[in-house]
């Protein structure tokens, strides 16, 4: 006994619809248990029977042909909302393969010669999977930029001086958005002084050092003078141990050190911008 | 490799990015165990991390094998990083302070070995690169 033509099978689900569709729809509920109404789920049931049939119909069985973009299109909708709503990607799987249990219902036909089908619906079931797990992705992908955003402050001290805290691993997506929103609070509070806080990074290396290097000559770029402070003495001697040299880069122990001698600098320049206003005015 | 310890030798790959993170906190715990003091806990974790960088860049991935150690009444961290990438066809010339084969620092190499007391480096062209580093309690 041979498996039956796409077209066939096509057919028989149509002849079948009723039964199939009421089997499918039972085992399907039974397994999501009021998670989602029985109205919801029938018409969503609907839609794939019907993707299911046209595909059949235009004499594809691959899952990734051409003739089911439709269904893999309303399945990866299906399947993202359930991610979203919070359901287990079993429950979502196993909704479609209790499709199975409507086509063991199908007397006209043995197993063997709707074997395309059963295999479809293996596919369309772990097709469920890959796309629960993208979105999941999707989601702790989302997350994580957001938590790269909180986890970046900019905060103003004084008029004309802005502190940045870092606290814990300094990679090169961090340090873009730290000097992203660096160089933008510069220029939006028209201060002249940066502080970049250390106190909470646990490890300097070569690369973290090299992202720090590039923010402050950023900075200077700008017009902006860079301190750098929190440098702890553990990690002031490995610093000297690597080799690293922070050149005539300001820096300071502690976040108050380096406010002090910001405020200083800032008083010595209005004492000499004033001293200047007196000689041309003479 | 698959992530796990036997003997108390904990072994990690570095693939990622994150995998770099997981060693380096990985080895701060080690360090920690061994009773290093809190600056040779710094340099010991800085040097792995330098490594574990240079695992994954330049040796295009492979893995880390840490165990706390000891030897009499000291204890100690050593950790391995191996790698089967392109391996390094001068040594010396790498280890030189400010030469770099990318757009690093070049201090990676060079300036771990002087965070650490037992520095060894085996690696030749083709053959992949082997770094052993060990560090004692005082």
């Amino acid at each position: 006994m041979s498996v039956l033509a796409p077209e066939h099978l096509a057919q028989l689900l149509e002849d079948q619809r009723e039964v199939v569709r009421s089997v499918w729809l039972e085992a399907a509920s039974a397994e999501l248990r009021g998670r989602t109404s029985r109205g919801e789920l029938e018409r969503e049931q609907d839609e794939l029977y019907d993707a299911l049939v046209a595909g059949l119909r235009s004499g594809a069985t691959d899952l990734y042909s051409g003739a089911f973009d439709s269904l893999r299109g309303i399945l990866a909708d299906l399947s993202t909302a359930r991610a979203r709503l919070g359901f287990t990607p079993r429950e979502t799987a196993v909704a479609i393969f209790a499709l199975k249990e409507g086509l063991y219902q199908v007397t006209s036909a043995s197993a063997a010669q709707l074997a395309p089908l059963l295999r479809l619906v293996d596919d369309l079931g772990l097709f469920t999977f890959e796309t629960f797990a993208a979105t999941r992705e999707g989601i702790i992908a989302e997350q994580s930029e957001q938590l790269l955003e909180l986890s970046t402050p900019v905060v103003k001290l004084w008029d004309g001086i802005v502190a940045v805290p870092l606290v814990g691993t300094l990679d090169s997506a961090r340090t873009q958005v730290v000097m992203e929103k660096l160089l933008s609070t510069l220029v939006e509070t028209g201060s002249e002084h940066a502080i970049i806080d250390i106190a909470g990074v646990p490890a300097v290396d070569t690369q973290v050092a090299q992202h720090l290097l590039k923010t402050v000559v950023a900075a200077r770029l700008m017009g902006a003078e860079c301190t750098i402070s929190g440098i702890r003495p553990q990690i002031a001697q490995t610093i000297v141990a690597l080799g690293i040299e922070f050149g005539d880069i300001r820096t300071r122990a502690s976040l108050a050190d380096a406010l002090v001698d910001a405020l200083r600098v800032d008083r010595r320049a209005a004492g000499q911008g004033g001293s200047t206003a007196v000689g041309t005015g003479a | 490799m698959r992530p796990g310890t036997a003997d108390g030798v904990l072994t990690m790959p570095v693939d990622t990015d994150a995998d770099v993170v997981k060693v380096r906190q990985a080895v701060r715990g080690l360090t920690q165990q061994a009773r290093l003091s809190l600056v040779d806990q710094t340099k010991f974790v800085t040097a792995a991390s330098e490594l574990a960088r240079n695992t994954l860049v330049h040796g295009g991935g492979g893995h880390v094998e840490a165990q706390v150690v000891s030897e009499g009444r000291r204890t100690g961290v050593r950790a391995v990083f191996v790698d089967d990438g392109p391996g390094i066809a001068d040594i010396d010339l790498a280890m030189t302070d400010g030469w770099t084969s990318g757009t690093g620092l070049g201090l990676g190499l060079s300036g771990s070995r002087r965070l650490v007391e037992r520095f060894v480096i085996d690696s030749a062209p083709g053959a992949g690169t082997r770094v052993e580093i060990v560090s004692w309690s005082r």
